[in-house]
């Protein structure tokens, strides 16, 4: 049976992670390379890493921070920021990255995952978006770190870009970000209803029960960053809990 | 760790080696990446990863003059570990393809997963190996794909999972260990089969 897939998403600015997760016997948790083994052995089942470098330093460092994650863990490895044609997501995949994530170039160019998906194949071809509710219901794409909103029907853009090729969908709720409320379920509902592909929810987690919700929503795989990086809960302490509410999990 | 860990990797266009490769190294391998044909049907040890489509995997082979070569190879039993597209490339084709014939080394045609199931498949499934294998052991491995075989070759010692019905996860025939997921993603479960297989050829004891 396929299990629930727990990702830890590290954030990364210029090759160093911002926010560090503080690991026994870590010496330098703002290393990616060195947080993301750690994860490793602690149960993570795939790792996130998301450039945040300003876009002019991100093509030198982004390929370099891969590289270093890539020798150090054997479990899947996805990359994304900044990924803005097919030539990015090559370098990242030729560093080692095994799925590569697009957001906003593909928002403004909805071709790029065309593209993506005919070179690389769905599997490595994920798109990302951010989703914010808006007044008369039902949600838009933002883009830009949510500084910019698009008037884009999410639900409508991931059924397009999972038909273009999209192989995963990584949501990502831009109200529930960061308030450790709990992913935005009726949002998870709303795009599980219209693709076939996998998704990722992201956004709001901070327990356990948070992570159960998103799965019986629909959800293949959850994403966090702030529940670990708080230190307060372990990948196998969190693993352990699902399993005892009843989700099937890789121990 | 023993001494001799040669071993080549096949490159076949459309695979990203880095994983692969970074494995190998992981587990004291020094792997050489090839498109020599002399090598493929040489080399003590051959990985043939691969992602993509059969039908642009396969106009590489055949165009390199390696497809020959690797199936003389598959044949013969020699020890090769056959990864994801690498284990649909060995059947006689796919439905992600049609009219692009495999390899044949194996009467199986990849089909795609049902309807019922979120495709591609991707993460990590149970995998059930029957009571011949003898490197492939019971545990997660983790798989991305939207297409699987369901019936091993006759004769090989096979390992099963499930998705939307029952697939072929790995099989083992003589030298040849193919995989449809990715040991090289999958952890310490994966880490250990190669380690085995690397070990497997030492041995000469590829013989099933």
């Amino acid at each position: 049976m396929l299990t629930v897939r727990i990702i830890p998403c590290l954030d990364v600015r210029a090759g160093r992670v911002v926010k560090g997760v503080r690991f026994q016997d870590l010496a330098d948790a703002g290393d990616p390379a060195a947080l993301a083994a750690a994860y490793e052995a602690d149960g993570a089942d795939e790792i996130m890493v998301l450039d945040v470098t300003a876009t002019e330093e991100r093509r030198a460092t982004a390929a370099d921070t891969v590289r270093r994650v890539r020798e150090r863990i054997s479990i899947p490895l996805t990359v994304g920021g900044g990924v803005t044609s097919v030539g990015d997501a090559a370098a990242l995949l030729e560093a080692g990255a095994d799925k590569v994530g697009v957001n906003t170039a593909a928002v403004s160019r909805p071709g790029l995952v065309d593209e993506l998906a005919a070179r690389f194949g769905a599997q490595c071809t994920v798109i990302a978006i951010d989703a914010a509710r808006r007044s008369p219901g039902g949600f838009e794409v933002v883009v830009r770190s949510g500084t910019a909103r698009t008037g884009i029907d999410a639900v409508g853009w991931a059924a397009e870009a999972s038909a273009r090729g999209a192989g995963e969908v990584l949501l990502m709720s831009f109200d529930r970000d960061g308030t450790m409320a709990g992913y935005d379920l009726e949002l998870i509902e709303a795009v599980v209803a219209a693709v076939g592909v996998p998704i990722v929810a992201s956004g709001g987690a901070a327990t356990a029960s948070h992570m159960v919700e998103a799965v019986r929503a629909g959800a293949s795989a959850v994403l966090a960053a702030s529940i670990f990086h708080f230190g307060e809960l372990t990948v196998r302490a969190l693993k352990s809990q699902l399993a005892m509410l009843g989700l099937e999990v890789r121990r | 760790m023993t001494a001799n860990r040669e071993v080549t990797v096949l490159q076949t266009g459309s695979a990203n080696l880095a994983s692969v490769l970074a494995a190998l190294r992981r587990l004291g391998a020094e792997p050489e990446v090839t498109r020599d044909p002399a090598v493929v049907e040489r080399s003590p040890r051959l990985v043939v990863p691969g992602v993509g489509t059969l039908a642009a995997a396969m106009s590489v082979l055949t165009a390199e003059g390696l497809a020959e070569p690797l199936a003389r190879r598959v044949a013969a039993g020699r020890s090769t570990l056959a990864i994801c597209l690498g284990l649909q490339l060995l059947g006689t084709g796919s439905e992600e393809s049609p009219g692009v014939a495999g390899l044949g080394s194996f009467p199986g045609v990849s089909t795609r997963f049902p309807a019922s199931v979120r495709t591609p498949q991707l993460g990590w499934n149970s995998v059930a190996p029957d009571g011949a294998c003898r490197l492939i052991e019971t545990g997660y491995a983790y798989f991305a794909n939207s297409y699987r075989v369901v019936e091993p070759p006759a004769g090989a010692a096979a390992a099963y999972s499930d998705y939307g019905g029952r697939f072929v996860a790995a099989f083992e025939r003589g030298g040849v260990v193919a995989c449809q997921f990715h040991p090289e993603l999958s952890g310490s479960y994966g880490l250990r089969l190669m380690e085995r297989w690397l070990g497997a050829a030492d041995g000469g004891g590829a013989s099933c």
